[in-house]
């Protein structure tokens, strides 16, 4: 009999902490991780950030290098793409042709940026992996006029990086107002008054009409001044690959709460997974988040192990534009009331609360670090579905740990 | 010759709490534990040097305020991902009601 056999698809931040967590849980057997790209396991995030603002060449920061997964005894393929999934046979299949046998699957593929579909579009540069950033980084020299399109977050943080390397910067919005999606008006309003502040001019509400080689015609006639285009609307996860093997698919590779797919046998994590949330009252979500996705690698290897494990880590994001810190914790969405926290000057946080009282998300904005105590403090209330006193949580100098330990 | 240095009176810091001491161009994270013991660390995180006075304290743990790496304030050590290096630790004593550490410079 041939040992049993785990392998992850996608060397990205879901797939790297998967495979340091089977060796945590004590796995002995083999362990593969297949990734498309040519490196060892990177960090995003910064590629949005200091990647850009560094002086010196954007170097990736390695989430796992080859020292460490020798030292595991991960058996690291690169630059292999899967392409099929034979699921009877339990069975992948590479690009080069080659075969990998598993016991169990991990899909960690994560997402790739939208395309946009204008006639002129080519010109626009896209965001995910190290090499993009390098060729953006490399042409926001000072005074150069660029135009984002997108006010989500990729958008506005290189906005931000770009301003601060001396460039001239449009974000470029089709909705009445940035961040349109997942964050409070409140707190989106101070991001733009930072960005306005920078120079950055943000126009919201507008329409592309089209894109010409050195500037962006909007419908109403305004043209923007645009050297280089980048395109920052949003991601789309990646699941092709399972779902030509026939696995459910549900604005992602569908999962059950055990981060299980919907063949017992594979189990989906990070970017590229939707799954029910059991203390959103099972409410499908699919999060593009760093600390979901090692939330979810740890869960679904336990799981994976034979383990019983539901996912049920609060949602928590955050971004960095200047010295602006935003966090985003629970589903805001689900508030009907706002309960505003102001920890000190500059800083602020809205505690989303349901009509039964329930804390149901927090977001904050503020310098540095400023909100983050208060935010994690938070986080957790909203794990434990607790209903705090809305006096206390306005009442800045009120523990909010208090509340945990009662 | 390694002296000590006054940070604070005792109930400057809360119970499992954490504040920040500069000193000489270097940043301390200073601890008082749930079972009322202090405890002084390196300010910044090892993972990418962050104040560590801005994360949360729970017992024994300091979880860093950007990543939520978390340490032993006690002896240092990093519990896991995303942090491997560990904190490096100072010597504190308490003595009339001030708390002082040991940096050895
Ligand atoms: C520029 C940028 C900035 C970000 N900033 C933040 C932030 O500030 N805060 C935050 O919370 N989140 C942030 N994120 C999101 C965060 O990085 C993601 O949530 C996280 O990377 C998801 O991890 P993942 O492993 O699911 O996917 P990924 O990191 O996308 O990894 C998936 C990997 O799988 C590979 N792959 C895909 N298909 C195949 C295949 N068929 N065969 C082999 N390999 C394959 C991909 O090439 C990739 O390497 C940012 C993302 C980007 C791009
Ligand atoms: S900076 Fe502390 S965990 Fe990343």
């Amino acid at each position: 009999m041939t040992e049993a056999s785990m392998v992850i698809v996608g060397g990205g931040k879901a797939g790297a902490r998967a495979a340091v967590a089977f060796r945590e849980n004590a796995w002995k057997g083999p362990v593969t991780l297949i990734s498309d790209e040519t490196l060892a396991p990177y960090d995003r995030p910064p590629l949005s950030k200091a990647a850009i603002t560094d002086d010196a060449e954007p170097q990736p920061t390695y989430l796992l290098d080859e020292g460490m997964m020798a030292s595991l005894e991960v058996n690291f393929l690169r630059g292999a793409a899967a392409t099929a999934i034979y699921r009877e046979a339990k069975t992948l299949a590479l690009a080069d042709g080659k075969r990998i046998p598993y016991d169990r699957l991990l899909i960690a593929t994560g997402a790739e940026p939208r395309q946009l579909l204008l006639a002129g579009s080519e010109r626009a540069l896209l965001l995910r992996d190290i090499a993009d950033a390098v060729r953006i980084r490399n042409e926001f020299s000072e005074g150069r006029n660029i135009a984002i399109i997108g006010g989500g977050f990729i958008g506005l943080e290189l906005a931000s990086s770009a301003a601060k390397r001396g460039c001239r910067v449009t974000v470029i919005e089709a909705q009445p107002r940035i961040l349109m999606r997942g964050v409070p008006a409140e707190i989106a309003t101070r991001i733009a008054a930072r960005h306005a502040e920078a120079g950055v001019t943000i126009l919201v509400g507008a329409s592309i009409a089209h894109i010409g080689p050195d500037k962006i015609v909007l419908s109403d006639g305004r043209e923007i001044a645009a050297d280089i285009i980048i395109a920052g609307i949003g991601a789309a996860p990646r699941f092709k690959l399972a779902e030509q093997s026939g696995l459910a698919i549900e604005n992602g590779i569908a999962c059950n709460t055990y981060l299980q797919t919907s063949d017992p046998h594979v189990f989906a994590i990070g970017d590229c997974c939707s799954f029910p949330h059991p203390i959103f009252g099972n409410e499908r979500l699919r999060l593009e988040a760093w600390r979901n996705a090692s939330d979810q690698a740890i869960v679904a290897v336990e799981n994976m192990l034979g383990g019983q494990r539901q996912y049920e880590a609060v949602p928590w994001f955050w971004s960095d534009q200047y010295e602006l810190n935003l966090q985003i914790a629970g589903l805001p969405h689900l508030g009907a009331s706002v309960v505003k926290r102001v920890p000190k000057d500059d800083a602020l946080i809205l505690c989303h609360v349901s009509a039964e009282g329930r804390l149901m998300g927090a977001s904050g904005i503020g310098q540095g670090n400023s909100i983050a105590r208060d935010v994690r403090l938070l986080e957790m209330l909203i794990g434990k579905k607790a209903t705090p006193d809305a006096a206390q949580l306005a009442d800045p100098s009120f523990p909010l740990k208090s509340l945990l330990k009662s | 010759m390694s002296q000590w240095i006054e940070v604070c009176a005792t109930d400057d810091i809360d119970d499992e709490d954490v504040m920040r001491f500069d000193h000489r161009g270097q940043t301390f994270a200073i601890y008082h534990s749930p079972d009322n013991k202090f405890y002084a660390t390196d300010g910044l995180c090892t993972h990418e040097k962050v104040h560590l006075a801005d994360g949360l304290v729970m017992d024994n743990i300091i979880e860093c305020p950007k990543h939520n790496g978390r340490f032993d304030y006690r002896n240092g050590v990093a519990k896991g991902a995303p942090v491997c290096v560990n904190l490096k630790t100072y010597p504190v004593k308490v003595e009339a009601g001030k708390v002082l550490i040991n940096t050895g410079a």
